[in-house]
C-alpha cells in the first residue's frame, strides 16, 4: 500500500505519453468518435444555421370578410401586403375552425358584417376579431404582434386619407446592438457550439472509464505502475485535443459558411473554450468513474450533461425569465457560462468584464469536477 | 414460440429493472425533467430588467416610466445617469433593454409633436429583446390611446383577441405534451440499441444466436420491453401534466396510447437498426445520439416547423418525433378528431414498418 502510494505520486512523462498514445489510437480507430467529433457538429451547425429559426417568417393566417365594403377590403389589403403573413382567404367560419384545428393556419382574422357602418358611427368602435392557435404559443405571440401592426398601419392610412389629424403619437425607435438585423442565427449558432462541445466533452468521456472497468482492461492498468494523475491526464489530454479540433471546425464553418460574425480574439476564444472543456471533460469522467458500466454512464451523461446544457444554458430559453429556483439550478451547469462567453465573443467582441466573470465560474467548476473525479478514482479492485 | 419470446422478454425486463442503479436511471431523469423543464422552457419574457436613461424631467416621461415599472415583464428597474452607464449596462447584460428618453420628449408630447424614445436592445439575445420590446410598445400604445380618449376622441376600431386552446399562452401547455414524446424517445432508443450492443460486447449475444430463437424473435424480445417502458413513462408524464401542471386533456386516451404504441415501435426499429451496425456500446450510444439530436431539433419542439425553409419542412416528415409531438399536442389541447390523428398516425406506422424491416434485414445479413 505504502509502496504503491509512493510510486503513484510520481508523474512519468514516458508513461503518460504511452497512455495518451493508447487513448488516441482508441479514438482514431473507432469510427463512432469521429462521427461525434466531426460529422455530428457539422450536421448540428447546419440545423442551427438553417433549421432553427426564432424569427418569424410569413405566418399562415386565415382571413374572413363578412363585410364586403370598400373599407373592409382596404383593411384586408394591409394584411395581404404584410411580409409577416401569408394570408389564406376563407369562405366561412367552419372553414377557419377546421384549419386552425388541423394546424394549417396559426390564427385568423374576421371582419364582421357591419364593420364599415360601425366604423362610421361616431362614438362607436368597430371590432376586429383575431384568434390565434395557442397550442403554438410562440407563433401565437407573433400573430398577436403583427395583426396589431397591420391594424395600426390601416388606421394611420385611413386617418391620413380622411384628413383626420390625430394628435402625434409617441413612437419607439429600436436599435439592436451587436446584431443590427436581429437575426436569431447570430446567437443560436454560437450557442449550439456549446451543445457540440458538451457532446464531445461529456458524452465521449463518460464512456471511457466505464469501458475500462467493463472490459476488464482496468485491472490490467491497475497492475501497471501507472499513477492516478497519469491515468486522469491520459483521459483528459486526448479528448481535450479532440474537443479543440472540433471547436475549430465549428468556428470555421460558423464564420465562413454560415456567415455568423466573429468579433472577439482567438486568444479569448481559446481561453474560455479550454476552461469549458476542462469542466465538461471533468463531468464526463466523473460520471464514468461513478457508474462503472457504460449503459448507465450513457444515460447519466445524456440526462445530466446534455439535456441540461440545452435547457438551462440560456441559449434558446432566456434564463432571466425562469422562476427563481430554476434560475438557481442553472448556475450548476457550466454550459450557461460558456454560452454567455461565446455569444459575447461572436457578436460583441472581447468584453473582458463579462468574459472574466464567466471564466472564473468555469474554472471553479472545472477544478471541483476534476477534483471529485480524482477523489473517486480508485486504484484497487473491490 | 410464444413461450420462448416470453422467456426472452422476462430476461430483458430483469436486466432492465433488476439492477437498482439502472432502475434509478430509468425513472430519476423522468422525474427531474418533468419537474424542471416545464419551468425552464419559455420563450416568453418575464421578470426582466429594464434600464432607462431619462434626459427629460417632464411629466410625460415620468408617467411613461411609471407605467413601465408596473409592467409584469419587467420586475427590476435601473435608473441610468450617463451614456457611459448605458453602454456598460448592455455590455455586461445587466439589462435586456435600455430606453433612452431625449431631452425634448415631454415638451414635444405637450406640443402635440412627434415624440420618439429610443430602445437599445442587446443583440446577443435579440429574440428575447424583440419580445420585451413588444411589451414596451404595447405599454406606449395604451398610453397613446388613453391620451386620445382624454382628448375627446375614441379609436374608431378595436382588436378583440383570443388565444384558442391556451388562453394565456402558457408555455407549460406546450412543453408537457412534447415532453411525453421527448422522454420516451430517449428511453426507447437506449433500451433497444444499447442492450444488444451490451450483449455483443459481453459475448452473450452469441449465446442468444445459438439458442432456438430466430432473429425475428430476438427483435420482438427486445422491442416489447422498450414499448413497455415507453408506455409507463408516457403515463407518468401524462399524469404529472394533468394533475400537477393542470394541462387540459381534451382528447381521447385510446388514440394517445395507440400513437405512443406505434411511435415506440418505430423508434425501437431505429434503435435496433443502429445496434445491428454497431460493434460496441460506445458506438451504439453515439449512433443513438447522432439520430436523436437532429430528430429533437427538427421536431417542432425547439423551434416551430413553420419557420423552417420549405425543403427542411419536407425532410421533417420522415422524423417520427415530429408526428408524435403533433399528435400528442393536439390530443391534449385541441381534442383532435380521430381523422386528424390518423393523418399523422399512418406516417408513424409507415416509419415503424420501414425501420423494423431494415433492422431485420441488417440483422440477418450480420449473422449470415
Amino acid at each position: 500500500m505504502n509502496e504503491t502510494e509512493a510510486k503513484s505520486k510520481a508523474l512519468s512523462w514516458r508513461r503518460l505519453r504511452a497512455l495518451c498514445f493508447k487513448e488516441t489510437l482508441q479514438i482514431i480507430r473507432d469510427p463512432s468518435s469521429n462521427l461525434i467529433a466531426f460529422v455530428l457538429p457539422l450536421i448540428m451547425l447546419f440545423i442551427f444555421g438553417y433549421g432553427i429559426n426564432l424569427d418569424s417568417g410569413a405566418i399562415k393566417i386565415g382571413l374572413l370578410l363578412e363585410d364586403h365594403s370598400e373599407e373592409a377590403h382596404r383593411f384586408a389589403d394591409s394584411f395581404y401586403g404584410s411580409r409577416y403573413f401569408s394570408v389564406l382567404p376563407a369562405q366561412n367560419r367552419q372553414q377557419l375552425d377546421q384549419e386552425i384545428m388541423d394546424g394549417t393556419i396559426r390564427g385568423f382574422v374576421v371582419i364582421q358584417q357591419n364593420f364599415s357602418e360601425d366604423l362610421e358611427r361616431p362614438g362607436n368602435s368597430a371590432p376586429v376579431q383575431v384568434v390565434t392557435d395557442g397550442a403554438e404559443p410562440q407563433l401565437a405571440a407573433f400573430v398577436q404582434g403583427y395583426t396589431q401592426g397591420a391594424w395600426q398601419d390601416w388606421l394611420t392610412q385611413r386617418n391620413l386619407d380622411q384628413g383626420i389629424r390625430a394628435p402625434a403619437e409617441i413612437g419607439v425607435q429600436e436599435r439592436y446592438w451587436y446584431n443590427p438585423s436581429a437575426e436569431s442565427r447570430n446567437f443560436l449558432v454560437p450557442g449550439s457550439i456549446t451543445l457540440i462541445m458538451t457532446v464531445v466533452g461529456a458524452l465521449l468521456t463518460s464512456l471511457v472509464v466505464a469501458r475500462e472497468w467493463e472490459r476488464g482492461t482496468m485491472e490490467a492498468l491497475l497492475a501497471s505502475p501507472m499513477s492516478r494523475t497519469e491515468f486522469l491526464l491520459s483521459k483528459l489530454i486526448p479528448y481535450y485535443v479532440l474537443g479543440i479540433v472540433s471547436l475549430m471546425i465549428c468556428v470555421i464553418v460558423a464564420v465562413f459558411v454560415l456567415g455568423v460574425p466573429f468579433r472577439g480574439s482567438i486568444f479569448a476564444l481559446f481561453l474560455v473554450s479550454t476552461l469549458f472543456l476542462l469542466t465538461t471533460l471533468g463531468a464526463g469522467l466523473l460520471i464514468s468513474t461513478l457508474m462503472k458500466n457504460q449503459f448507465n454512464a450513457a444515460q447519466a451523461a445524456l440526462n445530466l450533461a446534455f439535456l441540461p446544457s440545452m435547457m438551462f444554458s440560456g441559449f434558446i430559453y432566456e434564463i432571466s425569465s425562469m422562476p427563481a429556483p430554476i434560475r438557481a439550478v442553472t448556475y450548476l451547469f457550466p454550459a450557461r457560462y460558456f454560452v454567455t462567453c461565446l455569444q459575447t465573443l461572436f457578436q460583441a467582441g472581447d468584453l473582458w468584464p463579462i468574459l472574466l466573470r464567466n471564466s472564473l465560474f468555469l474554472l471553479v467548476s472545472g477544478i471541483v469536477l476534476i477534483g471529485l473525479t480524482a477523489r473517486f478514482t480508485r486504484k484497487r479492485l473491490d | 414460440m410464444f413461450k420462448r419470446i416470453r422467456a426472452l422478454i422476462i430476461k430483458e425486463l430483469q436486466t432492465l429493472f433488476g439492477d437498482p442503479q439502472s432502475r434509478i436511471l430509468l425513472f430519476m431523469p423522468l422525474v427531474l425533467q418533468t419537474a424542471l423543464f416545464p419551468f425552464a422552457v419559455t420563450l416568453d419574457v418575464q421578470n426582466n430588467t429594464l434600464a432607462v436613461l431619462n434626459r427629460d424631467a417632464g411629466p410625460a416621461s415620468i408617467e411613461l416610466i411609471q407605467r413601465f415599472a408596473q409592467a409584469e415583464a419587467f420586475t427590476q428597474y435601473i435608473n441610468l445617469r450617463s451614456e457611459q452607464e448605458m453602454r456598460s449596462t448592455i455590455e455586461n447584460q445587466d439589462a435586456l433593454l435600455v430606453l433612452y428618453i431625449p431631452v425634448d420628449f415631454s415638451r414635444n408630447v405637450a406640443a402635440g409633436h412627434e415624440a420618439d424614445i429610443q430602445a437599445i436592445v442587446d443583440g446577443r439575445r435579440s429574440n428575447s429583446g424583440q419580445i420585451a420590446l413588444g411589451y414596451v410598445e404595447s405599454i406606449i400604445q395604451s398610453y397613446n390611446s388613453e391620451r386620445l380618449i382624454e382628448g375627446g376622441q375614441i379609436a374608431p376600431s378595436q382588436i378583440i383577441l383570443r388565444h384558442w386552446f391556451n388562453p394565456n399562452l402558457n408555455y407549460k401547455f406546450f412543453v408537457l405534451p412534447s415532453l411525453v414524446a421527448m422522454i420516451t424517445t430517449i428511453s426507447v432508443l437506449i433500451v433497444t440499441s444499447l442492450s444488444i450492443a451490451r450483449e455483443r460486447e459481453q459475448g452473450t449475444f452469441d449465446q442468444l444466436l445459438v439458442s432456438p430463437l430466430t432473429p425475428g424473435m430476438i427483435m420482438v424480445g427486445k422491442t416489447v420491453p422498450a414499448v413497455l417502458v415507453a408506455m409507463i413513462q408516457g403515463t407518468m408524464i401524462l399524469l404529472a401534466a394533468v394533475i400537477f401542471y393542470r394541462v387540459p386533456f381534451e382528447g381521447s386516451l385510446i388514440l394517445l396510447y395507440l400513437s405512443i404504441f406505434f411511435y415506440a415501435i418505430a423508434v425501437s426499429g431505429i434503435g435496433l437498426l443502429i445496434s445491428s451496425v454497431c460493434e460496441t456500446q460506445q458506438q451504439a450510444f453515439l449512433g443513438v445520439f447522432t439520430f436523436m439530436m437532429p430528430a429533437v431539433m427538427l421536431s417542432g419542439y425547439a423551434a416551430p416547423i413553420d419557420n423552417m425553409p420549405r425543403w427542411l419542412q419536407v425532410v421533417t416528415e420522415a422524423n417520427p418525433l415530429r408526428h408524435l409531438i403533433v399528435i400528442v399536442k393536439s390530443i391534449f389541447l385541441k381534442g383532435s378528431s380521430t381523422g386528424f390523428v390518423l393523418d399523422h398516425l399512418w406516417p408513424l406506422i409507415l416509419i415503424a414498418l420501414i425501420t423494423n424491416l431494415a433492422a431485420n434485414w441488417m440483422f440477418r445479413r450480420k449473422i449470415a
